[in-house]
């Protein structure tokens, strides 16, 4: 296997279309390593990404947040604005492994490992994160959502890259959050993760609303019924309910010793509530004064 | 295929070395450079024992291709002591007997000494979390977590 660490975007993907199946792209490392070691995977080159400009670094403007793809979680979760403006976003990278990983993992190597649990990725779901994809046949955006296609799967063709994820400013009266349920309490894998996104008027009528779950299908899936239950209504006790229960329906999760159908799905549907309900509160700093911020 | 030639600095010495591109940091720290205080656990991210500082943030040394360390800054376990005076999170591993087998010791040690560079005062549960990477077969966890709380008190209080 070699190696290669190429400084701009044209050089990594000449790099990856030369050698076409056999190159990985690389950014933390921190699942293609493991995946060397254990030789699910053998690729003939690995191309770091993170001497490249326009994967790296945060920049935060008034038309929102751009999220170099490389960038580490250690990294996201010291961008106080970010954090301020979509905390469900921050608190689901930062659930990613230990702080030895967080050094390392990035948001766009998270997204294209493609594992259904994948931590960040229902928080970007439903944050509505829309990613820079750069190839050979120039550039897309892509809404997270479409980039995995199943277990180990993304639809990006060979050699694209995914250069960065967008944010918009939250307009007033936004809030989100991420829950996730493992059977430990630290440093394990996600039997459920549910993000959350909405946004709240001044009557305190819910009027955008954004649901999306992790683990409980064969990919990361957004839950527009769920999100239903909220929009256009109070988020009242009977509204959550409706949103928990339309949660559990939409999941079709696997049987296993970490957790049964069962239990995942009825457990899908209590921590959409509670990230919708963590959601409310951040989106209503004002309205329920004095209340934590997280 | 010739090795590649990797600069960099490590516990403060500008060190040069060879490696294959396939070879991890820790690999080449054990077994190019015979630096073994770095230890190897599992080599997949899950243990800790081989945390190293990558141009000051924590990372694992088995998870990160020693060709990465090209004009990085790296520090280790080795670099913790000065001269024969151990590090007061060393002095208090030992007095609060927070190690057995010691394997896993120079892990929490680099972890432990990247908390108390950004958190000088953290608490008992800060402490938790922050090493939740790091695992131990032996102690149990709470004497490691005293030795570094202890250690953290008697920084701040050198620092006063
Ligand atoms: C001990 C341990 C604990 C973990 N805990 C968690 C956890 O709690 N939650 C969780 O979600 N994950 C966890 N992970 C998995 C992993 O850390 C994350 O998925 C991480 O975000 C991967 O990012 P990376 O930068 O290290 O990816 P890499 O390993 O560099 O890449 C992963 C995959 O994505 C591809 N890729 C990377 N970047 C790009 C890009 N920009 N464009 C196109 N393709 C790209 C690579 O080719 C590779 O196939 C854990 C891993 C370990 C070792
Ligand atoms: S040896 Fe690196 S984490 Fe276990
Ligand atoms: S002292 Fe033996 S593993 Fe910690």
């Amino acid at each position: 296997m070699e190696y290669a660490a190429p400084r701009s975007l044209d050089e990594a993907i000449g790099l990856l279309s030369q050698v076409g199946v056999d190159a990985r792209p690389m950014a933390g490392g921190t699942d293609l390593l493991v995946q060397l070691r254990t030789g699910t995977r053998r690729p003939k080159l690995l191309v770091d990404l993170k001497q490249i400009p326009g994967l790296c670094g945060i920049d935060c403007g008034s038309q929102g947040f751009r999220i170099g793809a490389a960038v580490s979680g250690a990294e996201i979760g010291e961008c106080l604005p970010l954090r301020e403006a979509w905390p469900g976003v921050v608190e689901a990278t930062e659930l990613i492994g230990s702080t030895q990983i967080q050094g390392r993992a990035s948001l766009g190597g998270n997204l294209c490992n493609a594992s259904p649990a994948a931590d960040s990725v229902p928080a970007l779901i439903a944050a509505g994160a829309v990613c820079t994809v750069i190839g050979p046949g120039g550039r897309r955006e892509v809404p997270v959502e479409e980039v995995v296609r199943g277990p180990g799967e993304t639809t990006l063709s060979e050699a694209e890259i995914v250069v960065d994820f967008r944010l918009p400013q939250p307009q007033e009266g936004t809030g989100d959050a991420y829950q996730r349920m493992i059977p430990r309490t630290e440093m394990d894998i996600a039997i459920v993760g549910a993000g959350v996104s909405l946004r709240l008027a001044e009557s305190g009528e819910c009027l955008a609303c954004r649901v999306a779950l992790g683990a409980v299908a064969a990919r990361p899936i957004r839950v527009d019924a769920a999100a239903e239950a909220l929009i256009d209504r109070r988020p009242d006790a009977a509204a959550l309910g409706e949103l928990a229960a339309q949660a559990s329906a939409a999941a079709d999760p696997i049987d296993d010793k970490r957790g049964t159908r069962a239990y995942r799905s009825r457990v899908a549907g209590v921590l959409a509530r509670r990230a919708a309900e963590m959601a409310l509160r951040r989106a209503g700093p004002r309205r329920v004064a004095g209340s934590p911020a997280s | 295929m010739s090795k590649r030639h990797v600069t960099t600095t490590i516990d403060g010495e500008s060190r040069e070395f060879l490696c294959e591109d396939e070879q991890t940091l820790l690999d080449v720290l054990r077994d190019v450079l015979m630096k073994t205080g770095t230890k190897e656990g599992c080599g997949t991210g899950d243990c800790g024992a081989c945390s190293v500082m990558l141009d000051s943030r924590l990372v694992c040394s088995c998870l990160m291709l020693a060709a990465e360390a090209e004009g990085r800054v790296i520090e280790t376990v080795e670099g913790m002591a000065e001269g024969d005076r151990l590090h007061p999170l060393q002095q208090h591993f030992l007095e609060e007997a927070a190690l057995q087998c010691g394997v896993c010791t120079p892990g929490f040690l680099v972890a432990a000494q990247a908390l108390l560079a950004r958190n000088p005062d953290p608490s008992e549960r800060e402490v938790r979390f922050w090493l939740a990477g790091n695992l131990c077969r032996c102690t149990g966890y709470d004497k490691i977590i005293r030795a570094v709380l202890a250690a953290a008190a008697e920084m701040r209080g050198a620092d006063a």
